[in-house]
């Protein structure tokens, strides 16, 4: 057989054309269409009482100015709110251009379109809106407090949302518990910021009624949906191509940005191509950020450190409006157990509004928050008791006999938390064989006896991943023997190509330069979901095992009848089929697969052998194409799972601080880190290096700052300091693997997992050195003096 | 504002000749009217390092110059680094980030191989401190920057390369 591809850690196919400059963004799409720029609202809190658009449109080259009032038909209504819930009290979401309100400084208010983007900027300069200025509520505590200013004129409060479970007996457990604790802990805002912002180019053809987009989007089925709908056109009129994607990290899955909804509104009002690049500042104020939750827990604990009992009441800001429904919070809750047998839990979640930018999932997605909350506990409760907190975790791990380990909470999919396979105490041990823990904690004895400033934290946690509803595939074998793959999500530098085709080229036989994939391309499958939640690799992947098979199925058919065989004996190797024991009784795949469309035609010279083949596959029959059988070698399949899949780590890192600059040098970072069965080792390491990067970013360096009164002050990388090579730690990555008995390839998600422990690994690490708790991320040196300070 | 000047840049070797505004900045000069699409905009004000092109052999933002102060210089962007004429080689930078899986979204990439390539002409063999130093005008939210590091530290072991053009 050819070499089984799967577990290989085979260099990615996709990577040719980034390398040369050949790749293709949306923004390289169109250089000459139309451009659209908008006047976003500079208050975070206002009523729009006029706006003044003349001098706008006396701009040479402007094409259009349009307000709310312009708008129409259901694009004029608020933007749908994407995930409903009947938890959500006060369901609000933006319209695309603000009506008269607006509720975050960064609200869209004006859109112009003119011949390029220097016109349109111009243009939008010159719209003057004027506001009356209304209380603005920024703050998180305050907002959710009585009394405060609402961030929508027509609440009472801010609550968006509230959702509480309970499993077990809380109260119970906790009046049972020998000791009690209360902590709080905070997250504070932060940004997915993907190096490339966000875009869309809309071009409609009116002869034809078809709109083509190019958007970069993770999600471009749910785009083409939702604007066909909006736009009041059949579906199949309407496509939308999210083309090499620069990242996306949760920013862009969110549907619908108005900018989304507006170009293409423009492009069918104005009859022109239509474009929009989002500029750096832009992104920082007009699309989703993450974090912003506030937690108060009263843990129960016995006298050996394990937890009885857990109470978790905590606030998450969902920004200006919540389209998002309570997703992130309830992702926080369902995770917040993290790999700890929690036999009483009760948490009480209330999603809260404020005017700052609306929040949408970023890499992690509310587990970075019940990570840090858990795993400062357990470290908190360690050292309340004088424990060591490695001990603590050990007490409290979900045993590997446990599983499938009901955790008694509805998960994100509104199904039942379940985790499907774990290995807990074996991911500790082989993060602390890698990291020496005993070598370790005896050098940092040492260093701290010169006076260094040091410490060691580790974190632990679970991910549920690859949850439905479901992905698809298509699979199919050309002509020329190239096996063509497409699905339909976005993909945003995690290897989809590359993983696809060694899943593809296994079931086929071919080589991985033999296999072509395209994702995120509604003209090649209509039906997906989108990338996000770690979950295209295991779903999607998933239906290209599928996919595959079934063209499998139909090539063994076709090629047993041609050579006279038993299906079951036709070998699949090369790149062609050949009978078992028999390798010179064989036929290409390509000629396969023309053999397999009984057109009776040649088409030119190569397919005159296939339309020989093909009259020898179906002669005999009762007519041309036999009875259940399908023309040429093709499939679509769909896999939908029974439930998320669980992965798993632990991560180790040693800090230094400079107690003079506040500055934090992370010295060593391990990671411990279990998805199950690896389609590619190397992509997997990959995906936990930026995972890291971001979570060390996130845990030392990003907080988007907002002013009192609820401007972003830091919008821009010279004062929102992305994470870069001259801090970053080398990573040192030890893998087990746990297969998931729940899809057929035991593979589990990974885009996520580098990110979610790194706050509470670092927080850990820092209270450690300083002998103080760090329990409010991030920790930027400001934040490391004036704990230096308490220290002292 | 009107007034297209004509421009004529010297990129990669070869000379190309277009019509644009004063305004209009080299990076969308390049993207736009020249079609050389490889050189990316990730923040337009000098921080990201993503439109990195190299004049007269130095590392220049392109985000930050007008395509008219370009005139009469040398440029060259990521599609002029493979070896001339070698429609599928590569340049060892290309190829040592392919195999060490130093790009993922592929946004960035440009930017760092040109950042990576001017590094490699003043300081053939740098160390990984030198390498991280260096590069740290370049900002990836993809890779950790671990393998890029690793990928320019390879590159550098090996044997100087043809220069490109």
């Amino acid at each position: 057989m050819t070499t089984r591809l799967f577990g290989e850690p085979v260099a990615r196919k996709e990577d040719g054309r980034f390398l040369t400059g050949r790749g293709r963004y949306t923004a390289d799409f169109e250089p000459h269409a139309a451009h659209a720029a908008f006047v976003r609202s500079d208050l975070a809190h206002a009523r729009i009482t006029g706006i003044d658009t003349a001098a706008a449109g006396e701009v040479p080259g402007v094409l259009g100015v349009f307000t709310w009032t312009d708008l129409d038909g259901e694009v004029a209504e608020r933007l749908p709110l994407l995930v409903p819930s009947d938890a959500l009290v006060n369901p609000r979401t933006q319209h695309a251009l603000a009506r008269d309100e607006v509720c975050y400084a960064g609200e869209v208010v004006a859109m112009v379109v003119a011949r390029d983007r220097y016109a349109a900027e111009d243009a939008a300069e010159r719209i003057l809106v004027e506001y009356e200025p209304l209380p603005p509520v920024v703050d998180l505590e305050t907002a959710a407090s009585p009394g405060a200013p609402t961030a929508h004129a027509d609440m009472q409060d801010n609550l968006a949302g509230r959702v509480s479970e309970e499993h077990g007996d809380v109260d119970r457990a906790l009046t049972a518990a020998p000791h009690v604790f209360g902590w709080r802990f905070v997250m504070e805002r932060s940004a997915a910021m993907p190096l490339e912002t966000r875009a869309v180019v809309a071009r409609y053809d009116q002869t034809e009624d078809r709109l083509l987009i190019h958007d970069s989007t993770q999600a471009p089925t749910g785009v083409r949906f939702g604007l066909a709908m909006l736009f009041g056109m059949d579906t199949d009129r309407v496509h939308v191509v999210a083309p090499d994607v620069g990242g996306g990290f949760g920013q862009k899955v969110i549907q619908f940005y108005p900018e989304e909804v507006l170009v293409p509104w423009a492009a069918r009002r104005l009859g022109v191509p239509v474009k929009w690049v989002e500029d750096r500042r832009e992104n920082f104020i007009g699309s989703n950020q993450e974090r912003g939750q506030i937690h108060d827990v009263r843990v129960g604990v016995d006298d050996e450190g394990r937890i009885l009992g857990l109470e978790d009441r905590f606030l998450h800001d969902t920004g200006a409006y919540c389209s998002y429904g309570l997703i992130l919070p309830i992702i926080t809750a369902a995770q917040l157990p993290g790999p700890y047998r929690l036999e009483n839990y009760r948490y009480e979640l209330r999603s809260v509004f404020t005017n700052t930018v609306p929040t949408s999932p970023y890499r992690g997605a509310g587990r970075p928050h019940a990570a840090f909350v858990m795993e400062r506990v357990i470290e908190k409760v360690a050292g309340e008791l004088g424990l060591d907190s490695l001990d603590v975790r050990r007490r409290n791990f979900i045993q590997p006999d446990q599983f499938p380990y009901h955790v008694g909470v509805t998960f994100q999919d509104g199904g039942p938390t379940v985790y499907d396979s774990g290995d807990y105490e074996r991911g500790l041990d082989a993060l602390l064989a890698e990291l020496d823990v005993e070598r370790t904690r005896t050098e940092l004895a040492d260093w701290r006896r010169t006076g260094r400033t040091v410490g060691l934290g580790v974190a632990g946690y679970v991910e549920g991943t690859g949850i439905g509803p479901y992905e698809g595939a298509s699979v199919s074998i050309d002509p020329d023997g190239t096996v063509s793959v497409a699905t339909a999500h976005g993909t945003q530098g995690q290897a989809h190509e590359t993983v696809f085709a060694q899943i593809a080229a296994d079931e086929l036989g071919t080589p991985l330069e033999g296999v072509r994939v395209t994702t995120g391309d509604t003209r090649r499958l209509g039906f997906g979901v989108g990338t996000y939640a770690s979950r295209t690799a295991v779903v999607a992947g998933n239906a290209v095992l599928r996919a595959a098979q079934e063209v499998r199925r139909q090539a063994a058919s076709v090629a047993a009848r041609i050579l006279e065989v038993a299906p079951e004996d036709v070998v699949f190797q090369d790149g062609s089929v050949h009978v078992a024991g028999a390798p010179d009784r064989r036929i290409p795949l390509g000629r396969l697969a023309m053999a397999s469309n009984p057109t009776r035609y040649a088409f030119g010279r190569d397919a005159e052998e296939g339309a020989r083949l093909s009259q020898l596959a179906y002669a005999g029959g009762d007519r041309p194409l036999p009875e259940g059988s399908r023309p040429g070698l093709a499939a679509v399949e769909y896999y939908s799972p029974t439930s998320g899949v669980f992965g798993f780590g632990f991560h180790g890192a040693v800090v230094e601080v400079d107690p003079e600059t506040g500055e934090v040098r992370v010295l060593r970072y391990v990671v411990h880190h279990d998805s199950g069965r690896v389609i590619n080792p190397m992509v997997v390491e990959g995906q936990i290096h930026g995972g890291v990067a971001q979570g060390i970013g996130g845990a030392l360096y990003e907080r988007i700052a907002y002013g009192p009164e609820g401007q972003v002050q830091n919008a821009s990388f010279m004062d929102f300091l992305l994470v870069s090579a001259a801090e970053m730690p080398r990573i040192e990555q030890v893998h087990t693997e746990t297969p998931s008995p729940n899809n057929p390839l035991g593979i589990k998600g990974v885009g996520e997992a580098g990110t979610i422990p790194v706050s509470a690994a670092i927080a850990n690490a820092l209270s450690d050195a300083l002998g103080v708790p760090v329990d409010r991320m991030p920790v930027m040196p400001e934040d490391v003096l004036a704990l230096v300070r308490a220290a002292e | 504002m009107t007034g297209a000047v004509d421009i004529t840049l010297l990129v990669n070797g070869k000379t190309y000749t277009g019509r644009a505004e004063p305004r209009v900045t080299l990076a969308d000069f390049l993207r736009d009217e020249l079609r050389l699409t490889g050189t990316h905009l990730g923040c337009e004000h000098g921080a990201c390092g993503a439109c990195t092109v190299l004049m007269d052999g130095r590392t220049v933002r392109s985000c930050l110059l007008f395509a008219v102060q370009a005139q009469g210089h040398d440029l060259a962007t990521v599609e002029g680094l493979a070896p001339a004429g070698g429609a599928e080689g590569l340049h060892p930078l290309q190829e040592a980030f392919h195999r060490m899986h130093a790009l993922q979204c592929g946004f960035c990439t440009p930017g760092f191989l040109m950042s990576a390539y001017e590094l490699l002409q003043s300081n053939p063999r740098p160390t990984e401190e030198e390498v991280r130093t260096w590069l740290s005008g370049n900002l990836c939210r993809c890779t950790g920057y671990q393998n890029i590091v690793e990928a320019v530290l390879a590159a550098a072991a090996e044997p100087e390369p043809e220069a490109h053009q």
